[in-house]
């Protein structure tokens, strides 16, 4: 039960982007057309999930034991900069077609602060080994489903008559805007 | 090589390459800690000290990084000076260390600070990526500065902790929350482009 409850947690109601404002670098970049939307937010899942698992070993093996926790911020980020890498060459290995859809986003994602707060944040809970993991999954599909919907709106917003000055960056923030007015409405789902 | 003058190179944070305002980057912290003006104004010293620690080291050294590591190291000197900027907060301002909570760590990835290293700091001397770092910071502030008196004047009515609307005025809740913050950057963008067009075509 307490496993369900971080997961629709981290999809819902504190969505990564909407909630914690994170991610919005690609969140603004890659919502222009849904196909690449979904490229990107599975591609963040797929190495938040990861990045979750190592990143618990690491803090909870080395960090913790020898009393290290002040280096948590350098370690974590390395952690996600060789972990990125290392996905990079895998995947190219392993499944080239798929590789060649996500072309530069997964580079890309080692900037990504999502990646890093989820780290920090299954640190501070202080997470099991397995809610750290569900937590990762969770947070990877609420940014996937938060930059596909907004990916929806965007290409019916090329139809629109937006003021010249709004153009760009200005209606996607506030599209974003009322989007999270709308994600705010499922925090009275969970106690 | 930048040939702008001291002036110049300080004034282009500001306004012309506000790194907020005209560049788009490190828009998590600028959005997530503007809830109030205490909040904005300690994240705003908070970067402009890793800023312009990371670009004096980065300039100095710079000679040293071979360029294929040059990013992870650019990264390592970066997290270590956030380390200590988390760590100063931590331990005498409390109360604001705990309400920016994680962001303080995520300014290793405010893609501010790595960009200027890669595309300022390690091309330039040590005096012109200070002036540099300087003015990008205080542009930085300043936007904070912006966002943050918005959002906390409507949403609260009070400016630093202190009323400033009278009794009449009835908060604007949204203005704190998160959805506050998407609008008002929208809409500040939306201004400063605006601004930016008519002295263009004044010109």
């Amino acid at each position: 039960m307490e496993l369900v409850a971080i997961f629709v947690t981290a999809i819902l109601i504190n969505n990564f982007v909407l909630r914690y404002f994170l991610g919005i670098c690609p969140f603004l970049g890659v919502s222009k057309k849904i196909d690449s939307a979904i490229s990107m937010g599975l591609a963040v899942t797929f190495v938040m999930t990861i990045t979750a698992a190592v990143s618990w070993v690491i803090n909870h093996w080395i960090l913790i034991p020898f009393n290290l926790d002040y280096l948590q911020i350098v370690s974590f980020i390395l952690v996600i900069a060789s972990l990125v890498q290392l996905v990079e060459m895998f995947i190219r290995k392993i499944s080239p077609p798929l590789y060649q859809a996500l072309g530069i986003y997964l580079p890309l994602i080692t900037t990504n602060c999502a990646i890093f707060f989820l780290a920090l944040m299954a640190s501070l809970r202080d997470y099991s080994f397995l809610e750290s993991v569900i937590f990762g999954v969770g947070s990877g599909l609420g940014f996937t489903l938060a930059i596909v919907l907004m990916a929806t709106i965007r290409e019916q917003l090329d139809l629109a008559d937006v003021p010249e000055a709004l153009k760009g960056a200005g209606i996607a923030l506030i599209v974003a805007g009322i989007m999270a007015l709308a994600f705010l409405g499922f925090s009275g789902m969970m106690k | 090589m930048s040939t702008k003058t001291a002036g110049q190179e300080f004034a282009k944070g500001l306004w012309d390459e506000n790194p907020v305002f005209r560049q788009l980057l490190g828009l998590c912290p600028t959005l997530a800690v503007t809830n109030a003006v205490i909040n904005g104004f300690a994240m705003g010293m908070a970067t402009a000290f890793v800023l312009i620690f990371s670009s004096l080291v980065v300039s100095s050294i710079k000679k040293l990084i071979p360029s294929q590591v040059r990013i992870a190291s650019y990264v390592v000197i970066i997290a270590t000076f956030v380390t200590v900027a988390d760590r100063f907060l931590a331990a005498f301002f409390p109360p604001i260390s705990k309400s920016l909570g994680p962001y303080v760590p995520l300014i290793v990835v405010n893609c501010i600070i790595l960009g200027r290293q890669e595309a300022f700091s390690s091309k330039n001397t040590v005096g012109r990526s200070l002036i540099d770092a300087l003015g990008m910071s205080s542009g930085f502030v300043l936007a904070m500065l912006i966002l943050s008196a918005v959002r906390e004047i409507l949403g609260m009515g009070t400016f630093l902790g202190y009323q400033v609307m009278g009794p009449w005025f009835e908060p604007w809740i949204i203005m704190i929350l998160p959805p506050g913050a998407f609008i008002t950057l929208g809409i500040l963008l939306a201004l400063a482009l605006q601004i930016e067009r008519k002295t263009k075509s004044r010109k």
